[in-house]
């Protein structure tokens, strides 16, 4: 079992492929590598198989073919304890994820089951909400807070497992403005290599350096956010267009934003 | 209705409670060796429907309507120990929060509400769909059955537990019919509101109706030699396991019955050992009324029944009755089940689930 | 039953009941129960002392006695037959008020709306001056299987997800103008239940997915589980206690 950091990628993809139980193929042999602290957008149209193949990430699905490592780790059934806990996967509805009566109990949840306990896991739990700026909710039941800050507490129930990589299933969508630039600001603060699976395209231009486009099963295309944000056709054969009124700010103001 | 303090007698609060106690028992066992790591959220979860789909107003006519139960849809859904875990945890929940319900009743409750609705229903819905022809149609007029069975029987051993211990001095027989009547008509309306949930979830997702697998069609594979069928997993069958055990278990009741009903008058009414033993001893002057010694079964008879013979026959049958239904349900929940329960993941598990 | 009158009982505050132990006081609602039903129903003096003792309750909880009575609404079906048993309970009648009543049934009333009312407003104490998920947490604390509390933790967690799901599917299909007047809205109306169940069970298979991904193995970690000091078990049983020092002078007296 490699240990994490040091030169290996997050995350390293070969020839995935994948068919659900009633025979429809989703993926057809997915390549692809992240490397320790890049910040990485997931682009495609609906029922590209996005969420299918973040979910071979953390071994809740089983590849038919093909493989993945985190950090160097194979993902098999004798390390997703590990796995687990190196890909914090954040879901799309917060509800699904926030299923202890209180926020400080779902984000104990995940550390407890590695096996930290009192002080130590105490600790966590308060280092993690800091970093979502959720911490005076702590004792509070997840239906008592609005949807930003139950995304906010998902975030943290997964940063208190101190994961390599933190996958994030649409994390801007339904929120409102003000919500929308707090969690930016709270994910372009963090540390850990992210992945983040999104159809908002500008929040992508804005938080992730580089762009992959799942599309038929395959990735389609992958490279720098702005070059595949500026080119258009690109995006409009694989049902992807910029919002209305949307253009790709000059490079140079790009790479300010990211070098922050 | 939730039966609250006060209602029956300590003997039957406390039998039933130790009855519901062992069902509950015996189902969390059961469910966790079918849904393993899953139980709890999607027991949790069936239980909040559960909840949620008795609120839901269903009118009948003019200003009256009615509600669902949902012992037996829980059990076509989700099988029959999920549901009753699942009716039983609104129940409890019920009790301790919403004052819904006596605590020392609660053994009563989770015992009609929970455990007989769902065990019948699914015993009927079963028999049902062994006796029609496989499809849909077959399962959701074996949910209208189910359904129905289950308030009528409900009421039925609610019946049986007032006559035991109720603490109100109605004429039994009275009680009977007024409860019988409005409850099979309460059993219509359960069966039609049930029969209609089933067959809408079976509309879109069957693959989720406990009662409905092995309806699957197989998966076909396509592949450049041609098509291939892979067989689907063992479909339940319950017709064939019945068969053996079924000729086994109605001699065996009928033993019983003949033992009890006819022979046992004719038992020596000698004091038996113990008795004997005691009297010789002196020993029984100390001997005590038993707690239920007023009730309608003491001394192996029924109260009110003149005729001995007929009076201990029908003791003596009534009590074969009780203990081969509890027995019998204990059993039928306990046995290892080969085949359904262990079926691999239903289609549109894990697959499809976060999609 | 589950008919839709369910109110939140909890009313929060900072009492010395608030602030006991759940386990302490789940233990003591449940013994109190018991006692108040082995009192024999003749000792009607007893039933005053237990109201007594529930009241006393109540004022150091600052429980408001309309609050109670309120949630006691609950009762009524049982009320009702209670009140009809003198009518028509069976055996010797006696001349009241004018009317020739079951003595039987006299007593037997007595004794269910006693009882029962008594059971309730225990409840009702209990539930307003805990919080429901720490009442959960009492009941497994008192060796309730902990498989069984698990669920229903995650019932009290979604209930109101899955309530709000059943108010949205009302609204879409008041909005498209369907009113439920009689047996004619079955159709509908299971379809919509039929859709709540989809949604719930598809949840419950997201939730456990989420658990997955958080490490679950199968086993939920016990946290904050603190047991109770003795002291509060002695403030907690008092109630039941001195319950069952009047249903003893009950029993052996009368």
């Amino acid at each position: 079992m490699s240990e994490p950091g040091g030169d290996e990628p997050s995350l390293r993809v070969r020839d995935l492929a994948y068919a659900y139980p009633d025979g429809t193929q989703a993926l057809f042999g997915v390549n692809l590598t992240i490397g320790r602290g890049e910040r990485v957008a997931l682009l495609g149209p609906n029922g590209a198989g996005k969420t299918t193949l973040v979910m071979h990430l953390n071994g809740i699905l089983t590849p038919g073919h093909g493989s993945v490592e985190v950090a160097g780790l194979p993902v098999a059934k004798h390390t997703l304890r590990e796995v687990r806990r190196r890909v914090g996967l954040v879901f799309q509805d917060p509800d699904d994820q926030l299923f202890m009566p209180t926020v400080r109990q779902d984000v104990a949840f995940g550390p407890a089951n590695m096996g930290v306990r009192g002080d130590e896991l105490d600790q966590r739990v308060r280092r993690a909400l800091e970093r979502v700026g959720m911490l005076d909710a702590i004792d509070r039941p997840p239906h008592h807070l609005s949807f930003g800050q139950r995304r906010r507490v998902a975030v943290a129930t997964v940063l208190a497992m101190e994961p390599e990589i933190l996958v994030l299933d649409e994390p801007s969508s339904n929120l409102d403005p003000a919500s929308r630039r707090e969690l930016a600001d709270i994910l372009r603060g963090l540390d850990v290599t992210v992945l983040m699976v999104t159809h908002d395209l500008p929040y992508a231009l804005e938080l992730c350096e580089r762009a992959l486009i799942l599309s038929g099963g395959v990735i389609a295309a992958d490279g720098p956010t702005h070059e595949i944000l500026g080119d258009a056709e690109l995006l409009a054969a694989h049902r992807l267009e910029l919002p209305y009124g949307f253009a790709v700010p000059p490079r140079t103001s790009i790479h300010d934003l990211h070098a922050m | 209705m939730h039966v609250p303090d006060g209602f029956f007698n300590a003997a039957v609060s406390v039998s039933a409670g130790v009855v519901a106690a062992a069902g509950v028992a015996v189902c969390l066992r059961a469910a966790r060796r079918e849904l393993d790591d899953r139980t709890a959220p999607m027991a949790g979860l069936v239980a909040a429907f559960v909840f949620a789909a008795q609120m839901l107003n269903f009118p009948v006519a003019a200003g009256t309507s009615g509600h669902l139960l949902g012992g037996a849809l829980a059990a076509v859904l989700v099988g029959p120990y999920t549901a009753v875990l699942a009716v039983s945890v609104v129940l409890i929940v019920q009790a301790f929060l919403f004052a819904d319900g006596g605590l020392t009743a609660l053994g009563i409750n989770i015992l009609l509400m929970a455990i007989v609705t769902a065990v019948v229903g699914w015993a009927v819905f079963r028999l049902v769909t062994a006796v029609l022809p496989r499809g849909k149609p077959a399962i959701t007029a074996a949910s209208f059955l189910a359904a129905l069975v289950s308030v009528p029987a409900s009421a039925l051993v609610f019946t049986l537990l007032f006559w035991l211990g109720g603490t109100a001095p109605i004429d039994v027989a009275a009680v009977a019919a007024a409860m019988g009547g409005v409850h099979v008509l309460i059993g219509i309306g359960e069966g039609l509101i049930t029969a209609l949930t089933v067959s809408a979830v079976l509309a879109v997702r069957p693959d989720l109706v406990y009662g409905a697998r092995g309806l699957a069609a197989p998966l076909v594979l396509r592949t450049a030699d041609g098509e291939t069928r892979v067989p689907q997993p063992a479909a339940p069958a319950p017709a064939a396991p019945a068969r053996r055990p079924g000729r086994f278990l109605l001699g065996g009741v009928a033993v019983a019955l003949v033992l009890a009903g006819v022979v046992s008058f004719y038992a020596s009414g000698d004091p038996d050992g113990l008795e004997k033993v005691a009297g010789d001893k002196g020993f029984d002057a100390g001997e005590e009324e038993h707690g239920l010694a007023g009730s309608p079964l003491a001394d192996y008879g029924v109260q009110g029944v003149e005729n001995e013979r007929l009076s201990v026959g029908l003791a003596g049958i009534v009590g074969v009755g009780v203990t081969v239904v509890i027995g019998g349900a204990v059993f039928y929940l306990v046995r290892r089940r080969t085949g359904d329960e262990t079926a691999p993941g239903r289609v549109g598990d894990t697959g499809r689930a976060a999609v | 039953m589950g008919a839709g009158h369910h109110h939140r009982i909890h009313r929060p505050g900072d009492t010395p009941v608030h602030r006991l132990p759940p386990q302490c006081k789940l233990a003591a609602v449940a013994a109190f129960a018991i006692v108040v039903v082995a009192t024999p129903r003749t000792a009607v003096w007893a039933f005053a002392v237990y109201a007594a003792l529930l009241a006393a309750v109540a004022a150091v909880a600052r429980i408001p006695p309309g609050f109670v009575l309120r949630r006691m609404a609950i009762e009524i079906p049982f009320v009702a037959f209670a009140l009809a048993l003198p009518f028509i309970g069976l055996g010797e009648r006696v001349p009241v008020l004018g009317l020739r009543l079951s003595e039987e049934g006299l007593w037997a009333a007595w004794n269910i709306l006693a009882k029962a009312t008594l059971g309730v407003v225990a409840s009702i104490l209990l539930a307003a001056t805990t919080e429901p998920r720490l009442i959960l947490q009492g009941a497994r604390r008192l060796r309730l299987p902990p498989l069984l509390v698990q669920i229903a933790m995650f019932m009290l967690r979604y209930l109101d997800v899955i309530l709000d799901e059943m108010r949205r599917m009302r609204i879409a299909r008041e909005s498209r103008g369907f009113v439920a007047r009689d047996l004619r809205a079955a159709p509908v109306l299971a379809r919509s239940a039929g859709a709540l169940f989809i949604r719930s069970y598809e949840r419950g298979e997201r939730v456990h997915l989420a658990m997955l991904s958080r490490g679950y193995t199968g086993v939920m970690p016990v946290l904050d589980d603190a047991a109770a000091p003795p002291a509060a078990w002695a403030r907690a049983l008092s109630l039941p206690a001195a319950a069952a020092v009047v249903a003893v002078l009950a029993l052996t007296v009368a």
